[in-house]
């Protein structure tokens, strides 16, 4: 197998050769091992080629080893699982992974959209906003969809995704982001104090830095120093060591955002696994021990598939035990790079070549380097490469130029920190002259900074300073810190010339790879007038897409910084906002997605209603019984009709249980309900209820329902299912914030009690039938609107209310909620004589339009009371809460659409919710609009459809015709105004 | 964001709801004036960027009104406070029973 591994080196690396793993590539069947990554694994079999770049479509190959690749982005996995935009540098490789190169067409070799090349001219920096502006009807047919078809990024899945994503919380006194040096040793200072510890890592194997580098720290293989402290702090039960973890973002209060990658290193993630987990992670002091990304040097064919960061060719080479390519040659600005290479070429690696920009470089580096051989160019460039992958280069130097043969560039520009996180407060980066990097500004409260990310490059003052933090974060939490021995390592000299832009280079020179941003495009952003480094991103996409700009930004500030002549501070930064890397959406929804999107609340008779047929539908988070169909009804119709026949002519009964329920006592209960009603509460005598209205402060109706005076110190509220909560929350600021003087406890009880309402002429024959021995329910004994507490059903207690809804006389049974289904059944059984017929919403709905009661599309907070009819029952003798703002001018306007009832003049049409009103013969216009109607219902009682609406002077104009008039259907019809209330107006059968 | 409930200790801020301005007070609405000066208890909000004292409800917790005062620039809290300003150590988690 290592045979075909041609790039494999024999030994070494962190891999498991005994762990072999088949992976596929556009179509090709490859081998790596456990421990590689997919572009180790694509190198070390020989490919180099791995995608087509957004605009130009050239060729792109791999460029990194961590997550700032710009261009080795693929397709993962196939069909409901495919994830377009993949890093193949940070894509932990498993077996049978299966990845498909980006944005090439009909192949990755032969891409006819390559062409694009000679529409670069007119696909350069702004050409979004000015190439393709005229005609602009040609935007939408023409220009934009060939555009997104040649330039783009990978396809999204087109079904739905089949894993799931779950959501945690995690508290620590101590978080730990990145297990490299710095964080490792922080971890384990902070962990050996028993300070609550989370060490979170994106990459699936602690260490950073100490698995990348050749070496020994602690008298032992950098790595496995790495493992070593690793499987310490895995040790510690006060410890939490969080792989695969990405911490993306810093929040108010020390709260911090990561995505674990749960089963993204499977194929399939195991029964009941989420393929990620988003984690949301509370801590008391944070340590952010990112480290740095290694920055190019822009020149003449930057982009072409072999030139890559000089520290991935050393990742690839010390961790992968992968060697990217036959000949290496290095083009650097700085002394660690030439380090990488020579540890490279101590391993392995055939360096034949440095290119290094200084005039003067420390001797005894060149000196090692001549010593292995490698031919040595100072004061040198890299001005232009050759081959469709790369064959050559030209170097410029004092010596003239020269044509040099490589099929690897390492390339190093020096490293900027990852402070990221550190501005996601606002916070601005510092510029540091000599480390030519920027460094962390103001953090946000509680996150300090260590190692690479600090600016701190040297690995020992790394290792001291992560160690020194990490016991300052746990000791300032009153932990007892014990001393630590932290690995001497001696640092080599941090030496760096900035150096950004090669300006004799050949053909196009690429600042952001991932936009295909060329540095001619940030001249020409500059002679255009976009100069402001938010202006730059904006106008050539510098620094956007998934990666952010991370191997971009600072080397774009730096060109614009030199067309201007103001320095690199004085140009800026952009501003780094969460997420620090791309999340899933899927992550961001975890299980709220589909039927979960929110929690399904169910009443107690849910599974009797489904025996009895039941089909359901969703009133907020509630699930009702809309109907009970029966064989042979053709449709909802007449299944609802059948329902409001029954009830109107025997009896029926549903349940009610979703309205809001409040409970509410003390000795000024009375009180507070006059303060928060429209009308009177006090004076409402014990064992009776009452119809109330309530308004906002603000003069419209909030929420109406009927409140029962159980005891003299004791009320029971009801409001409308969907303002439950609402209502609840506004008595308790009432009664905390307004008037604390008040002596009132509120409890709610929507899901203790369960409420079944029967309605129809035989319901008090039905209830006299549950009811225990004693209970009196005649029409003395219960009259209407009468409330009280009795015994049901052999000793359940009850409450019961004479309300009704539906014009019926009606009954209203509470009950605890776990004798909720029995009631039902109890009520099927007594009534089973009178054809009881259990009904749902859509009859109930029916039943209150042709009675003209005021719900929900009514009460729609732009009505007031006296809008909905209801203003003569506001009590002029007492404030309460909307009244001084319900009589403002506008709120009394006479002139104001007011409830009122509508049928058609033809007797057959159907009537439109939300049709609008206009006298006869005005054109459809806003000024000529008198109102619309809210609610409309087929009244099988009088055989036509019957509306509510809201119409300028309705109760003046009883007997008026109006039109009606419905452009969303393309409807018009001609309406009667009427009463509201259809059916027994004068409530006879409701006090009978 | 994280708000430190006097009755349940430190909770991230979705579990609250917020309610606004917590400095105004109901105006009398016997008072000659009551119309406008209930228009600016009801519309007239400032928006100040720094210290901001709020009502924030703990709905998905004790259910009491909060009155925080809130740096609206930072988020940092400086207090946070039972609305009754009458809630005694009694009513507090923790007192002695």
């Amino acid at each position: 197998m290592s045979r075909l591994n041609r790039n494999r080196l024999e030994a070494g690396g962190l891999i498991d050769r005994a762990r072999p793993l088949d992976f596929v590539f556009d179509g090709h069947r490859y081998h790596g091992y456990a421990g590689d990554t997919l572009a180790s694994a694509l190198l070390a079999n020989g490919v180099r080629l791995v995608g087509r770049s957004f605009k130009y479509h050239r060729p792109r190959g791999i460029f990194s080893a961590g997550a700032e690749e710009p261009n080795a982005l693929v397709e993962l996995r196939a069909d409901a699982r495919r994830e377009p935009n993949s890093r193949a540098t940070v894509t932990e490789l498993f077996d049978g992974l299966e990845a498909t190169s980006q944005n090439r067409w009909p192949s990755l070799g032969l891409d006819l959209l390559s062409l694009n090349r000679f529409l670069a001219p007119f696909l350069g920096a702004g050409f979004y906003y000015k190439t393709f502006m005229w005609p602009a009807a040609f935007w939408e047919k023409l220009y934009e969809p060939v555009i997104r078809r040649a330039a783009g990024l990978g396809r999204a899945a087109r079904e739905a995704d089949p894993d799931h994503y779950e959501k945690a919380t995690a508290f620590c006194d101590v978080l730990v982001i990145g297990a490299g040096p710095a964080g490792l040793m922080a971890a384990l200072a902070a962990g050996r104090s028993g300070a609550r510890v989370i060490l979170a890592d994106e990459d699936f194997l602690p260490g950073g830095r100490l698995n990348t580098m050749a070496g020994e720290v602690h008298g032992q293989p950098a790595a496995a120093f790495a493992a070593h402290v690793a499987a310490e702090l895995a040790s510690l039960p006060n410890v939490r060591l969080m792989t695969r973890t990405t911490v993306f973002g810093v929040y108010d209060g020390g709260t911090y955002g990561a995505l674990e990658r749960v089963a993204d290193h499977l194929a399939v993630p195991a029964p009941f696994q989420p393929r990620q987990r988003l984690w949301r992670i509370v801590a008391r002091r944070a340590l952010l021990a990112a480290g740095a990304t290694e920055r190019p040097i822009v020149f003449g064919g930057n982009d072409r598939p072999g030139v890559m960061l000089a520290g991935a060719v050393g990742t690839y080479v010390q961790r992968h035990a992968v060697l990217p390519g036959r000949h290496v040659a290095l083009f650097a600005n700085n002394d660690g790079a030439w380090r990488e290479m020579l540890d490279a070429a101590a391993t392995g690696a055939n360096v034949e070549t440095v290119v290094d920009v200084r005039p003067n470089v420390a001797p005894e580096l060149v000196e090692a380097a001549r010593a292995r051989g490698i031919r040595v160019f100072t004061e040198a460039r890299v001005i232009a490469t050759q081959g469709r992958t790369l064959r050559s280069f030209d170097v410029l130097s004092p010596g003239g130029r020269e044509r040099l043969a490589a099929d690897t560039l390492a390339v190093s520009g020096g490293w900027s920190p990852c402070v990221h996180l550190t501005c996601h407060h606002g916070g601005k980066p510092a510029w540091n002259e000599a480390l030519a990097a920027f460094v962390p500004g103001a953090t946000p409260p509680g996150l300090a900074v260590a190692g690479a990310a600090n600016g701190t490059f040297g690995l020992g003052a790394a290792l001291r300073e992560g160690a020194g933090k990490g016991a300052e974060a746990a000791g300032a939490l009153g932990f007892p810190v014990p001393p630590l021995d932290v690995p001497q390592v001696e640092d080599a000299p941090f030496a760096l010339t900035p150096f950004w832009h090669v300006g004799e280079s050949r053909g196009p020179a690429f600042v952001d790879l991932q936009n295909d941003v060329t540095a001619k495009d940030v001249g020409i952003a500059h002679a255009e007038g976009f100069r402001s480094v938010e202006h730059l991103k904006r106008y050539t996409t510098l620094g956007m897409a998934t990666d952010q700009g991370r191997t971009s930004n600072v080397t774009g500030l730096a060109i614009m910084a030199s067309l201007t002549g103001a320095s690199i501070p004085e140009t800026g930064t952009t501003i780094f906002r969460p997420p620090y890397s791309p999340v899933a959406l899927g992550a961001l929804a975890g299980h709220h997605r589909g039927k979960d999107f929110r929690p399904v609340r169910l009443t107690p008779t849910h599974e009797w209603a489904r025996a009895q047929g039941a089909v359901f539908v969703e009133t907020g988070a509630w699930l009702r019984a809309q109907y009970f169909p029966r064989k042979g009804e053709r449709d909802w119709l007449e299944t609802v009709s059948r329902e409001v026949k029954a009830v109107r002519a025997s009896v029926g009964l549903i349940d009610v249980s979703t309205f809001g329920k409040i409970d509410l006592q003390g000795p000024d209960a009375g009180t507070l309900l006059d303060r928060v009603y429209i009308n009177t509460f006090s004076t409402l005598a014990v064992g009776k209820a009452r119809y109330g209205v309530m308004l906002r402060e603000d003069g419209f109706v909030m929420d109406d329902g009927t409140t029962a005076r159980v005891a003299p110190e004791h009320y029971v509220m009801t409001t409308t299912t969907a303002n439950a909560a609402k209502v609840y929350q506004h008595l308790e600021f009432c009664l905390q914030v307004l008037w604390p003087e008040l002596d009132v406890s509120l409890a709610s009880v929507s899901e203790q009690w369960a409420q079944i309402a029967i309605a129809g002429p035989r319901s008090r024959q039905v209830l006299a039938k549950i009811v225990d021995t004693g209970v009196d329910v005649t029409n003395e004994g219960l009259p209407f609107m009468g409330a009280v507490e009795a015994r049901v059903m052999g000793g359940v207690e009850a409450r019961l209310f004479r309300l009704s809804f539906s014009g019926e006389l009606g009954y209203e049974i509470a009950v605890p909620a776990r004798s909720g289904a029995a009631l039902a059944e109890a009520l099927m059984q007594a009534g089973e004589e009178f054809a009881i017929t259990p009904y749902g919403v859509e009859a109930l709905g029916v039943m209150r339009i042709e009675k003209g009661h005021v719900s929900g599309n009514e009460l729609s907070g732009q009505t007031t009371a006296r809008d909905l009819g209801l203003g003569r029952m506001a009590s002029t003798k007492k404030d309460y809460i909307g009244r001084v703002m319900a009589s403002r001018p506008g709120l009394v306007d006479p002139a104001r659409p007011c409830l009122a009832g509508f049928r058609p003049v033809n007797g057959s049409s159907r009537l439109r919710a939300g049709a609008h009103f206009l006298p006869l013969g005005a054109r459809p216009e806003t000024a000529n609009d008198e109102g619309y109607m809210t609610s409309v219902a087929y009244s099988p009682h009088l055989g036509h459809w019957i509306g509510l609406g809201l119409i300028v002077r309705g109760p003046e104009r009883i007997g008026e015709r109006v039109r009606a008039y419905d452009p969303v259907r393309g409807e018009e019809f001609e309406v009667e105004i009427c009463a509201p209330g259809f059916i027994d107006p004068e409530g006879e059968r409701l006090r009978g | 964001m994280r708000i430190p409930c006097p009755y349940c200790g430190a909770r991230d801020a979705h579990e609250f709801a917020y309610l606004g301005d917590a400095t105004l007070t109901r105006p009398d609405p016997a008072a000659a004036d009551a119309a406008d000066r209930f228009h600016d208890y009801v519309y007239l909000r400032d928006n100040p960027a720094g210290r901001h004292q709020e009502w924030w409800y703990h709905a998905n917790g004790c259910r009491q009104w909060l009155r925080l005062t809130r740096d609206t620039r930072t988020h940092a809290i400086e207090a946070a406070e039972p609305a009754r300003r009458d809630a005694t150590q009694a009513d507090m988690p923790g007192a002695a029973s």
